[in-house]
């Protein structure tokens, strides 16, 4: 038998330290798994998707003060407060739609900065502060369409992207923008695993980030964004799918090149670049035809989804003469 | 108290309805959540995975009991296992009934188009379909009826596991952690039941004598 010297332990077989910290994640996850399968019975009845754990807010809600009202989706029907800040895809969290609202609350969101750099004259950084005291920030109402096919409608408060973008001139060369989501595990816990390439990454063309609609969101229902609907600073596109719309943003970039998104990364024949809600183009696995709205009954009807998500009338030019077949 | 083996009566009078109760627990949890209103942000949504994932547990459980058998030598768990089977086919259907009616509303073009064209949605379909002839057959005097072709029928849950598993491992969107626990445990099961001789079986004897 061959006892090997330490120095024949070379540096490539040492366990990482992150594979060595998700062993335990990993360990409990199977553990939980067994015990689901072992006992049919009790023991297993206290797995969240039975007998949902009580969602207790961890973070004081802030009202927002001098929060212009517009008209955007005035008549609109609000999704519940409750809905909309206890149901989330935020993976940096966990995959569960209610992993964000139980977990996000180990976020730092002060100070917090975000870095402008790329293809424009004025590069540099901004805080946080600074975003809310130099622009107006005003409330609009919009439909929010998930590209699983559930939708809300949330009075977001913000401004538009493109007062923030135009104050780091961006030159002719800025043909696309992208953003960053922060990366930190230890904040952000979903992130101690490889789920998706982190940090996340979305991206708009300049044209679309430069629309009016297009906001940057401070918060929502009138106080300042809550952790786990990606706090402090979030993109809203509302005639995009939801995941378009990146949370927790630290960085953004102008650059002439299609920037690469974490989600088209993962599966580019399922989530394209544009990600334009559009009923006529399916998701390979489901039709996007009609969606769920959340808060309503199990029995209730689904409804139709619009091209757009009902924004065609102010977006459907910035795509004249594109196949939405291929670029979808 | 109760000694093991149970007697008869303790089994079919303790044990199998004690069991049963079980079983019909994640249901009945649903059902009242569903009575209150209170099924979550996404009522459809938490009724889909959770008959989804308890029709897939007791799938792993009930090829579980001719190991656990082995292993233990307490003979009577293969008495529990058609119960444990029959649950398989409450759930899954429960589990189709809520796509066909909740989620796809009666589309019945949309709904073959679905199973024709999607391939997460065309295995968990045939999974489902191959379940019913063992339902149909599951009863005392099918067995008798069927002789030793009861067994090779029966076999066929084996493939309906691989299709479940699938089914599961196809539809994430990203984090496949918690389907390739499924995959694993069945990956277990299926080694033990072509190689049982890894199974430090208590009795020889038992692991020969055949459920009857």
């Amino acid at each position: 038998m061959l006892i090997r010297k330490p120095s024949d332990i070379r540096p490539s077989e040492i366990t990482p330290p992150d594979v060595y910290t998700n062993r335990r994640t990993f360990l409990k996850a199977a553990a939980a798994g067994a015990a689901a399968l072992a006992s049919a019975g009790v023991s297993a009845m206290s797995k969240s998707e039975v007998e949902p754990e009580p969602i207790v807010p961890k973070a004081p809600r802030v009202p927002m003060e001098g929060v212009v009202e517009t008209p955007y989706g005035k008549g609109l029907e609000l999704t519940d407060y409750s809905h909309a800040t206890s149901y989330n895809n935020f993976y940096e969290f966990g995959t569960n739609k209610t992993d964000p609202a139980r977990y996000a609350h180990t976020l730092q969101t002060r100070p917090w900065t975000v870095k402008v750099d790329g293809e424009c004259e004025a590069p540099g950084e901004i805080g946080i502060e600074d975003i809310l005291s130099g622009f107006t920030q005003e409330e609009r109402i919009y439909r929010l369409r998930c590209v699983e096919a559930w939708a809300m409608a949330v009075p977001w408060v913000g401004f538009p992207l493109g007062d923030l973008l135009r104050r780091f001139k961006p030159t002719s060369k800025a043909k696309y923008v992208s953003f960053e989501t922060l990366f930190d595990p230890k904040q952000m816990r979903g992130q101690r695993r490889a789920i998706l390439d982190w940090p996340y990454r979305e991206g708009l063309r300049m044209d679309e980030a430069m629309h009016p609609l297009t906001l940057l969101a401070t918060g929502l229902y009138g106080e300042f964004m809550p952790n786990q609907n990606g706090a402090p600073l979030r993109l809203v596109v509302p005639w995009k799918y939801g995941f378009k719309s990146i949370k927790s943003i630290v960085r953004i970039s102008f650059s002439q090149e299609l920037p690469e998104t974490t989600w088209w990364r993962l599966a580019p024949d399922e989530y394209g670049f544009y990600s334009n809600v559009n009923p006529q183009v399916d998701h390979p696995r489901w039709s996007q035809a009609r969606h769920r709205l959340i808060g309503e009954g199990l029995f209730s009807n689904k409804h139709e989804t619009l091209m757009f998500n009902g924004y065609a009338d102010q977006v459907a030019d910035l795509y004249r003469g594109m196949d939405l077949r291929k670029f979808f | 108290m109760i000694g093991f083996p149970l007697s008869d009566k303790g089994l079919r009078f303790g044990l199998k309805p004690l069991i049963f109760i079980a079983c019909l627990l994640p249901f009945g949890l649903l059902l009242e959540g569903a009575l209150r209103g209170d099924l979550g942000a996404n009522p459809l949504e938490r009724v889909t995975h959770v008959t989804g994932d308890w029709g897939l547990r007791f799938l792993l459980l009930t090829l579980a009991m001719s190991p656990l058998r082995r292993v233990t030598g307490w003979t009577q768990l293969l008495r529990l296992r058609r119960m444990l089977g029959l649950f398989v086919f409450f759930y899954i259907s429960m589990h189709l009934l809520t796509w066909v009616w909740l989620d796809q509303e009666l589309r019945w073009a949309n709904i073959v188009a679905d199973i024709v064209k999607r391939p997460f949605v065309t295995v968990g379909f045939l999974a489902w379909l191959l379940l019913v002839p063992l339902a149909v057959t599951s009863t005392r005097g099918m067995m008798r009826r069927l002789g030793r072709n009861w067994q090779r029928l029966h076999r066929a849950i084996y493939a309906i596991a691989v299709l479940g598993v699938l089914h599961f491992v196809w539809l994430v969107k990203a984090d496949l952690l918690e389907p390739l626990i499924y995959a694993a445990i069945l990956l277990l099961l299926l080694v033990v039941r072509w190689r049982p001789q890894l199974l430090p079986g208590l009795s020889r004897r038992a692991g020969l004598i055949n459920a009857r």
